[in-house]
């Protein structure tokens, strides 16, 4: 299955990115195809990653994204100018993060994390703990890894179309793909009778119910279940 | 920096930007009326939607409305904890910003408990009182509905827009709630299935609740927009912090209202609309005590803040091998009125058969604990099979179950913060039984195990505050007339879901904006 630039904006989209403003739309959204230079013609940019960056990201994608995708570099390069063309603070904390994780792969490796061999790259993130780390913007590495590199990545990939069709759906929370995408070719209702008295007998599935007295014993002080309001 | 100074003349001071307060202040600017709203809370950019949207599904940023900290503190007593930030949102648009939008007409009966029921009690108004605003306000919140329900009360007019039609989950219950007979029928939803001049049809975001990015859910910001274009001003960042009144006691003279920076202000007005909620409005006379009411303003009856119920959360759910195509839209197609008042001695119950079962592949990625194909498969073994019912569940007004002032603990200007007094009663948990037994037998006529079960023992509520200030004849006995003035000071109306006197189990939303529009009506005529 290919990740396409429709993808790309959707999650952009998803990821409260304006894709319609000037800066990230001309950028962005004018890119015909995913993968051809968008990034790789800015490299004195200091508005988006590095090379090195970039290599580090995409080769994480490469790790967290299904085998079955193609496209994924086009595709991160794409969503990832426009998240951070919007977030410049964001932008040096991905640049960071990934700057870590590289010398952390040459330190234990020798060599870049993008070098690795996929299978090696997975190791290093889970015995980094990547895996089981709580995403946390300011916390220690695996933390840092998690919320600005693997959790992005996967909300680019699961709220976008392609990603939600790999996993069930069509339209996954986040993307805006029509409320019509929910409906059932043959949808109906139950409704028993044309003309229907709310008085008329049904079968009670409830035979037997006793709607009790109204003493107060609860001491149940778990509130979870509840529904929010609305 | 804003300008957060007094209006130097106000026909109206509106305290409280949610839906009640809102649509008051359109009406009452619209009709000419020099128009003031004091918001405790700020006012939300439009464009950052779509990022409230992202930081709710990522993990650990749940919380896109900011609620929560010293300004927003309180503290329970009761039996039960009431996690009573959950859903409420302090801003202009209210807990509109973060509601599910389900708007529901309360029934005939809900109206006349004690008389038809032995219990609760009887409003001083009954339906065909309210049905004409009713009307106007499904058109107020451009509701999208069909008259398909047979167990609704009588209408007399189609719905602004079409229903939204059933989903494929509700196609998989129809079949056993045909074996079964219950008759199921679509949901008066507050959002657009068309799009109207006000806003877009909706386009499956999914995320209803705690945030719509593309505005086709009502929210009250529509009306401030309306009252705004008519002349009012709205003043957010500015909590009221008591309300005085004359010598005499017999009318309300100003609003005291604090500002970011720090300083203090006093809004006067001809008429005064406390609209905070079921929570805060009693918070808010409580706080304004003085001596000639030291018990807090609008209480003789010794009534503000008691009375406090809401609605039960009852729910079971399972899987199927069908696709359920879960979590495309973050609302509800399809529910089941009919055992809402069929059983003597009642308790209202309506079913609801939920849009948004299970996990969705985006959060359930964001929190698993592999990546790669381990995760796909997981993704594709979760997604889609659910299937769950919810039912909201009557609960009757105790005055036990209260909210008062707990001088312990103060917010971020130094006042008490409310303490909450909330428990449950037999007659709510045979409620809350009832429907799981109905919903149990839904699923199993589906060959369905339910996995889950949400009654009694668990449940929790559906944060409709309701009962606190309320309605009434006898000034010894309720808080507002049947016009929702107070019966102390002549000038002072609560508009809100306290001033219910029972609150079925229907949520409660269209009702507040029937009374709204009620009241704003009234208020005009006495302007």
């Amino acid at each position: 299955m290919k990740l396409t630039r429709r993808d790309a904006l959707a999650a952009l989209s998803a990821a409260g990115v304006a894709v319609g403003g000037a800066v990230v739309a001309d950028r962005v959204a004018d890119s015909e195809t995913l993968g051809d230079d968008l990034l790789r013609s800015e490299t004195d940019d200091e508005s988006t990653l590095d090379g090195s960056a970039r290599q580090t990201l995409v080769a994480v994608a490469e790790v967290v994204y299904p085998s079955e995708l193609d496209g994924i570099e086009g595709f991160v390069e794409t969503y990832t100018e426009g998240r951070l063309l919007a977030d410049d603070s964001r932008r040096q904390s991905v640049a960071t993060t990934l700057s870590e994780l590289d010398e952390v792969s040459r330190e234990w490796e020798s060599t870049a994390f993008a070098n690795l061999d996929t299978d090696t790259r997975d190791e290093l993130l889970r015995e980094l703990a990547v895996d089981t780390a709580d995403p946390d913007p300011e916390g220690l590495l695996p933390g840092r890894v998690r919320y600005y590199v693997v959790n992005d990545l996967l909300y680019a990939l699961y709220a976008s179309p392609t990603g939600g069709e790999l996993a069930g759906t069509p339209n996954p929370i986040g993307h805006p793909g029509g409320y019509r995408t929910q409906l059932s070719p043959e949808y109906q209702r139950a409704s028993p009778a044309e003309t229907r008295d709310p008085t008329a007998e049904t079968r009670d599935p409830t035979a037997g119910h006793d709607n009790g007295g109204t003493a107060n014993n609860d001491r149940t002080t778990d509130a979870d279940g509840g529904e929010a309001g609305g | 920096m804003a300008d957060r100074t007094p209006e130097p003349r106000a026909d109206v001071c509106v305290v409280g930007a949610g839906p009640a307060g809102a649509i008051v202040a359109a009406r009452l600017a619209e009709a000419g009326h020099d128009v003031v709203v004091l918001e405790a809370g700020p006012r939300f950019d439009d464009e950052s939607r779509r990022e409230k949207l992202d930081s709710h599904l990522r993990p650990g940023e749940e919380n896109p409305w900011g609620m929560g900290g010293q300004r927003d503190a309180y503290t329970n007593e009761g039996d039960r904890d009431y996690p009573l930030n959950a859903a409420r949102v302090k801003g202009v648009g209210g807990s509109t910003l973060h509601w599910q939008g389900m708007v529901m007409r309360l029934h005939e009966r809900d109206f006349e408990m004690q008389t038809r029921h032995g219990v609760g009690t009887d409003w001083p108004i009954d339906y065909d009182d309210l049905r004409p605003y009713y009307a106007a306000a499904e058109r107020e919140l451009s509701v999208a509905g069909a008259d398909d329900n047979p167990y609704a009360p009588p209408r007399e007019e189609p719905f602004p827009l079409p229903a939204f039609p059933p989903s494929r989950s509700d196609s998989v219950f129809a079949e056993a709630c045909e074996s079964l007979g219950l008759d199921m029928h679509s949901v008066p939803n507050a959002r657009n299935s068309a799009g109207t001049d006000e806003a877009p049809a909706c386009v499956g975001y999914g995320t209803c609740q705690p945030v719509c990015p593309s505005g086709a859910k009502y929210t009250a910001e529509r009306h401030v927009r309306a009252a705004e274009a008519a002349g009012a001003r709205v003043i957010d960042r500015v909590p009221v912090q008591r309300l005085d009144h004359d010598r005499a006691g017999d009318r309300l003279t100003q609003a005291t209202y604090a500002t970011p920076d720090g300083e203090t202000h006093t809004q006067s007005a001809r008429q005064f609309v406390v609209a905070c909620g079921g929570v805060e409005t009693p918070r808010l006379l409580l706080l304004s005590r003085s001596e000639t009411y030291p018990d807090g303003l609008a209480n003789s009856s010794g009534a503000v803040g008691r009375f406090f119920c809401d609605h039960l959360f009852a729910g079971a759910g399972g899987t199927d091998d069908r696709q359920t195509d879960q979590n495309h839209v973050g609302f509800n197609t399809s529910e089941c009125h009919q055992f809402y008042d069929d059983a003597d001695p009642v308790v209202g119950m309506k079913l609801e058969f939920l849009n948004y079962a299970g996990p969705s592949p985006v959060t359930t990625a964001l929190n698993a604990d592999t990546w790669g194909d381990d995760l796909l498969v997981d993704l594709q073994r979760d997604y889609g099979t659910h299937l769950a019912m919810g039912a909201l569940v009557e609960q009757l007004p105790r005055r036990e179950n209260r909210i008062e002032l707990d001088t312990s603990r103060t917010d971020d200007h130094g006042n008490p913060v409310p303490q909450i007094h909330w428990s449950l009663d037999d007659r709510t948990r045979a409620g809350l039984r009832r429907a799981n037994k109905i919903q149990t037998a839904v699923l199993s006529e589906l060959g369905v195990t339910p996995e889950w079960t949400v009654g009694p023992a668990d449940t929790g509520p559906a944060y409709h505050h309701m009962g606190t200030t309320r309605m009434g004849t006898d000034p010894d006995a309720s808080v507002v007339d049947p016009e929702l003035r107070t019966h102390d000071l002549d000038n002072c109306w609560l508009v809100g879901s306290g001033t219910f006197p029972t609150g079925g189990a229907m949520n409660p939303t269209l009702t507040i904006a029937a009374l709204a529009v009620r009241a704003a009506d009234r208020l005009d005529a006495v302007l």
